[in-house]
């Protein structure tokens, strides 16, 4: 597949801060790339360097297989969509959509077409004559994105463009990109740290940790199969079970032991070999583990329900069991009384197995 | 009969709650108005207040009346019969130094230093504020310290190597000469509201009109100036009432025949040889005061906008 944008060994510096290094990233055309990332780590950083905003200290970004490392932002061929929306407000939502064309020196008559174009597809027709102060948060955004939409760029960056919005309205905007990728079929790239935003838009997630990309893939493959230990607690709300054992053996077959309990691994594909006495880290998911009825068959274990936490759709139950505290997740109806006692056990094929010392997957 | 008995059970609700209501504290807690807080409150604003219109008082009262009437001493009482002739004098035939015809001369010779000196100031300023705040370059931080020491430095140790600076320049005395050190005394107060109030609009908004592709001049003219009249107006109160107060550049950089009015309202009041005309002097002096005096009422709110969005913010 062809590349939209190429980053090749990108690094940024701000004196002696060191905000990116090494950063390779290939993005597909017409692909969805989401940069996942507590704040801090350059996931906007990196965005800007995409956009021209601010000077890489070393490396090369390619669009379109152009390098355009060294060129103006508007000579780049994306548009940008900011958090704070950044509307002219001195301007109407029409002068703001042209602002960028009337600059370019393109005619009237064709500016007036890509307005009413843009303005169609966002459904912002009847704002066209009004102030950005007369919009609402949500309207605001649609105009933001249109002022991307009309200057026909091949790449569009976004900066965290909901996290100004309310829950709602988040996740209605959310809903529209998405559909507004599967209309345009543009390259997009999506900077947040709102993990729910990064599961369901994105056709892939990087996940930065301090200016390091960790882990570039499927969303699905991100959530089951983490790299390391930090996208394991990163992704995935409530968060993944972790649990600090060693592997030893029983009966010639590896088990994972904590705290003088035995697990089996039975299942759980490994991709080095599980030798003895390896210290570890074992991560379940909170619906990767079963509880009474869902177990299936094997062994299990006793465990005492601590707290329950009532969701509406699912519920959640805090296990005490061997010196751990775990959260499960089950369906809503069913209900359990705090100090009942459960039958518990993991669901190994879906768990994650970190080595200790390297925090890596094994 | 659902619904009926609902509404019923509904109403007797309502009912039992406005019943609750015990005799005890409720709603808005009352204030009492001439409590201790309020009495030394509005005690110190009328007091402070007094203080600076008394004197006002005076002055106007004074200008009013003849200089029989001044003669007799009491300087609160109102005039027993108004005149405006003191005005007229002081306006157009009170005597400073050589020539008789009063403060107009120096009002258009204000007004000539002025205008321009306003202009320019804040235009560069305004432009260099920008500059700073949003086109960072290599050492802009270093150029924006130095322009601060700058407004730490005392008038007085500039004054002579500027006149020779104008006088090698050859504008010496001139109003161009007045009017550029205005100019270059003004730059770092005016540059430091400009730089400060351009850093606390949005980047964000900074970076949009990049990626729109509009330039250095671009952006400011139809992005940053229609968004920065509060600052405008401080930076245009500020400039105005400082030019027009001045008098020790007004003094020293121009001739008799240019000087500004602070500098004739000086020879006015300050004439050794004939009677004091006290009516005269104050309504030289209100005259020469009325300029800020109409800046003020006329943008105050702009003023306080301007200070309040972000001037002071450092």
């Amino acid at each position: 597949m062809a590349n939209s944008v190429s980053i090749r060994d990108l690094s940024l510096s701000f004196g002696a801060v060191t905000v990116l290094k090494d950063l390779n990233l290939d993005i597909h055309d017409g692909e969805f790339l989401v940069l996942l990332g507590s704040s801090g780590c350059g996931k906007s950083t990196l965005l800007n360097c995409i956009a021209g905003l601010l000077e890489p200290t070393e490396g090369q970004i390619y669009i379109k297989d152009r390098n355009v490392t060294w060129e103006e932002p508007k000579d780049r061929g994306i548009g940008m969509v900011f958090q704070s929306y950044a509307l002219y407000p001195q301007m109407t939502v029409e002068k703001n959509l042209s602002f960028g064309l009337q600059v370019a020196k393109m005619p009237k008559p064709d500016i007036d077409k890509r307005v009413a174009r843009a303005s169609e597809i966002l459904q912002i027709g009847p704002l066209l004559k009004r102030k950005p102060a007369e919009l609402s948060g949500g309207q605001r955004q649609r105009v933001a994105i249109g002022r991307a939409l009309v200057r026909d760029v091949d790449v569009f960056l976004f900066d965290e463009p909901l996290s100004n919005l309310d829950a709602k309205l988040r996740s209605e905007l959310r809903v529209e990109i998405k559909r507004l990728h599967q209309q345009l079929k543009n390259t997009m790239i999506y900077v947040t740290h709102d993990q729910i935003e990064a599961l369901t838009l994105a056709d892939r997630i990087a996940i930065m940790k301090s200016g390091v990309i960790q882990q570039l893939d499927d969303p699905i493959v991100i959530y089951n199969r983490p790299k390391n230990l930090f996208v394991a607690g990163f992704i995935g709300s409530p968060s993944m079970n972790f649990l600090r054992g060693e592997i030893s053996e029983v009966d010639g077959r590896p088990v994972f032991t904590t705290h003088g309990v035995n697990f089996s691994l039975a299942g759980y594909q490994a991709s080095e070999p599980l030798s003895a006495g390896r210290k570890v880290v074992l991560g379940a998911r909170p619906e990767h583990i079963a509880i009474d009825s869902d177990v299936m068959g094997g062994e299990a274990h006793e465990a005492v329900v601590d707290i329950e936490e009532p969701m509406g759709a699912d519920n959640l139950l805090w296990l005490k069991h061997a010196g751990h505290l775990m959260s499960v997740r089950i369906g809503g109806a069913r209900r359990y009384a705090p100090g009942s006692r459960v039958r518990m056990a993991f669901d190994m094929s879906m768990a994650s197995l970190f080595d200790a010392e390297t925090e890596d997957r094994i | 009969m659902a619904n009926i008995s609902t509404l019923n059970t509904t109403a007797a609700g309502l009912d039992a709650v406005s019943g609750r209501l015990g005799s005890g504290p409720s709603g808005a807690r009352p204030r009492k108005v001439l409590s201790q807080r309020n009495i030394i409150l509005y005690g110190l604003l009328i007091v402070a207040a007094l203080y600076y219109l008394l004197p006002l008082y005076v002055m106007i009262v004074t200008s009013m009346k003849g200089m029989p009437e001044i003669r007799l001493g009491n300087i609160f009482s109102p005039p027993m019969e108004i005149t405006f002739e003191p005005w007229a004098k002081a306006w157009a035939s009170a005597c400073t130094g050589l020539n008789c015809d009063g403060l107009s001369r120096g009002f258009w010779n204000s007004v000539r230093i002025l205008v321009p000196s306003v202009v320019v100031s804040i235009a560069v300023a305004s432009v260099s504020g920008y500059a700073l705040a949003n086109w960072r370059f290599k050492g802009s931080d270093v150029f924006f310290s130095i322009l601060i020491v700058g407004a730490f430095i005392p008038y007085q140790v500039m004054i002579y190597p500027i006149v020779i600076l104008l006088r090698e320049l050859g504008i010496y005395g001139t109003l161009t000469g007045l009017i550029i050190v205005h100019t270059i005394f003004g730059m770092p107060i005016l540059t430091l509201l400009f730089r400060n109030y351009f850093t606390s609009l949005p980047e964000e908004l900074f970076k949009a009109a990049r990626i729109d592709g509009a330039g250095f001049w671009q952006i400011f003219l139809r992005i940053m100036l229609p968004m920065s009249l509060p600052i405008f107006v401080v930076a245009m109160i500020l400039q105005v009432t400082g030019i027009w107060n001045d008098f020790l550049f007004g003094v020293v950089f121009t001739r008799p025949d240019s000087y500004p009015m602070t500098v004739q309202l000086n020879n006015i009041v300050n004439s050794v040889q004939g009677v004091k005309e006290y009516n005269v002097n104050m309504a030289a002096t209100l005259l020469t005061g009325a300029v800020p005096l109409i800046v003020y009422f006329v943008s105050g709110r702009l003023f306080v906008r301007g200070i309040a969005a972000g001037a002071v913010k450092g």
